[in-house]
């Protein structure tokens, strides 16, 4: 059922994201790459195998079973992946404003269309 | 561990220390932010220098970040073509710090430092050997490329970097996509690693492992400017800044390495050839050589010519790639190389020819204002001397950019195309794509030399206003060095090209990387 739910979540938010990408207004492409990178953080972290009730951080002193434990890799991906994601969407939103002011229009090609 | 074994690490520590210092100094420390600039890229020189000898005196040397064992750490890895590719970064650095002195570092924050974090980005992404780093490295160079891109200011680059960033943040997702998908059917990000393990894989991880190196290579064409994923390209080189179009070269060359590395490494076979989707890699560079070419010949603007020649350079090696003998690939290595310092040259050299009678000559002078840099900033506050007889001399690298391009005798560009011919020419029988790929490289150097030859004549013959632009002796020495490595590199031909025979051949023999790397 989990897998359902998730895989369901990372349809829709990358669905929305692409074709909030391919509108035509400078805010929605910014909001459909969010949506687009959530939908990929997501991903990543289903790539780590889903696991219920598992902590991915072994004990120490303790020989664990592995099996036992969710694979930390994947959320300490999804960690750097998060954090990239938001720094560059934070410059996207800057580019975008400076654009506003130069063309007098949110038009991603700097002019409307007719 | 002996010091020397941390020279690895010193492409890609020299320049982040570099550009840590010049970010947290004030902004009016013009000359010290330079000096330490300069000084990083030339001690950058020295060791991609160190690891060329490196490289050539061992196969491939391995280095562990912070000493974790091998498929759970990142590793570094430089065999000769990444040394070789790390000198091409340096030295274009150094001719872009160069050139940036007269004017262009003033025309924007933090110039330097995103120059040094662009150089950091694309060592590390030329010497790295794991998949996810390669990802990090991807994004501290497009990160730095972004504000490189925006350097100067201005509708046009505005405008143009909008579509830039938002074309490579999404390649950068499908990147992602790709790498998860490689851990998720391998369960390692190890490119040695991964190289040995898909081969075990049961059939549905296979399918999940295809599909992630199709993905991650479709990420490393869009950098890579294939057709039809290269249309942010010509724009966004074209508005962007000329120290940072010279240093945008070498970024359609990381896609290209990424292609080739992680191609052969991940292909089928002893004698490796790139498996996955390799005649698809073959067209797409083919296209891209015609696109590139069409555009050369339709573009009336000599910014967005150099443009369209760095498609036609990213084609010509993306489809000698994918018809891959080991002899080709060494070729287009060598043509790799001199084409990215041709194409840096002519970047440099577009905004000094059309300095006196483009109109939107004047942007620099207006966002130097807006910045507050140099107050009654003008021409005495330029550093050097306006050297006389400019135009001459910059016709006369106009020419040897063309004739470098377009592949002609006696130039370097002509050994690099002619090398790739032989190859082309030499397997028994020559296949149907090898002969189209040689009618379109000597179509695209026939359509590069006309194109250039009429803005040759427009700009330096029939000008309508006869005022010569005045040049600054610092401005011309950055293309003069390239330029010169380009002869050199004409002179000395036979050894670069063994070196990168060499190189190749390593590269279409991954079973000796992967050993190095895991330790075998």
């Amino acid at each position: 059922m989990t897998e359902v739910v998730i895989a369901c979540a990372i349809g829709v938010l990358a669905g929305c994201g692409v074709w909030l990408l391919l509108r035509p207004r400078t805010f929605q492409v910014a909001i459909g790459l969010s949506m687009l990178s959530y939908a990929v953080n997501l991903f990543i972290f289903a790539m780590g195998r889903l696991r219920v009730g598992a902590a991915p951080v072994l004990e120490a002193g303790r020989a664990a079973n592995p099996a036992a434990f969710a694979d930390p890799l994947p959320q300490a991906l999804v960690l750097t992946a998060i954090v990239i994601g938001f720094a560059t969407t934070a410059l996207l939103l800057v580019v975008l404003l400076a654009a506003r002011g130069f063309s007098g229009t949110d038009h991603v090609d700097g002019r409307e269309s007719k | 561990m002996l010091w020397s074994d941390h020279l690895v690490m010193l492409p890609i520590v020299l320049p982040l220390v570099a550009g840590a210092i010049t970010l947290v100094l004030d902004e009016r420390r013009v000359a010290l932010k330079a000096a330490i600039g300069i000084g990083a890229a030339l001690l950058q020189v020295a060791a991609a220098v160190a690891l060329v000898r490196l490289a050539d005196a061992s196969f491939a040397t391995v280095y562990r970040v912070g000493g974790w064992p091998v498929p759970f750490g990142i590793v570094l890895v430089v065999d000769r073509v990444a040394a070789i590719l790390v000198l091409l970064t340096s030295v274009l650095g150094v001719a872009a710090l160069v050139f940036s002195l007269a004017r262009w570092q003033r025309a924007g924050p933090r110039f330097h430092s995103l120059v040094q974090f662009l150089l950091m980005g694309v060592n590390g992404a030329f010497l790295t050997g794991d998949i996810f780093n390669l990802f990090v490295f991807f994004e501290v160079l497009l990160a730095a490329s972004y504000g490189l891109a925006l350097h100067g200011s201005g509708g046009a680059r505005v405008g143009a970097s909008l579509h830039y960033v938002v074309v490579n943040l999404t390649a950068s997702l499908l990147l992602l996509i790709g790498a998860s998908l490689i851990y998720g059917a391998t369960g390692t990000l190890n490119m040695a690693d991964v190289a040995l393990r898909w081969r075990e894989a049961a059939p549905p991880d296979r399918a999940l492992f295809e599909a992630g190196t199709a993905i991650l290579g479709v990420a490393f064409l869009v950098k890579a400017g294939m057709w039809p994923l290269c249309f942010w390209l010509p724009g966004a080189y074209s508005a962007a800044s000329a120290p940072a179009a010279a240093l945008f070269a070498v970024l359609t060359k990381v896609g290209v390495y990424a292609v080739l590395r992680t191609g052969l490494l991940f292909g089928t076979g002893a004698e490796a050839t790139p498996s996955v989707g390799t005649p698809w890699l073959a067209y797409g560079g083919m296209a891209t050589i015609a696109f590139g070419a069409l555009g050369v010949l339709a573009s009336q603007d000599m910014a967005r010519l150099a443009s369209y020649s760095v498609l036609v350079s990213s084609g010509t090696l993306l489809a000698a790639i994918a018809i891959g003998s080991t002899a080709l690939t060494g070729a287009a290595l060598y043509y790799l190389v001199v084409s990215t310092l041709a194409l840096s040259a002519l970047f440099l050299l577009v905004e000094l020819v059309e300095r006196g009678g483009r109109p939107g000559a004047g942007i620099l002078a207006v966002t130097a204002e807006a910045f507050g840099a140099g107050e009654g900033e003008g021409e005495e506050v330029e550093i050097g001397i306006a050297i006389p007889a400019a135009t001459a001399l910059l016709g006369l690298s106009f020419a040897a950019c063309a004739i470098l391009l377009a592949g002609l005798p006696p130039l370097a560009g002509f050994v690099g195309k002619f090398a790739i011919l032989n190859a082309l020419l030499r397997t028994e029988p020559v296949p149907a794509a090898s002969w189209a790929l040689l009618a379109l490289l000597v179509a695209s150097g026939f359509a590069t030399i006309i194109a250039m030859a009429r803005a040759g004549v427009r700009r330096f013959w029939a000008a309508p206003n006869g005022r010569p632009p005045r040049v600054r002796a610092i401005e011309l020495a950055p293309i003069a060095l390239l330029l010169g490595l380009c002869i050199a590199l004409t002179v000395g031909a036979g050894s670069l090209i063994r070196y990168l025979d060499e190189g190749a051949r390593a590269l279409h023999a991954p079973g000796g990387y992967v050993d190095r790397v895991l330790a075998r």
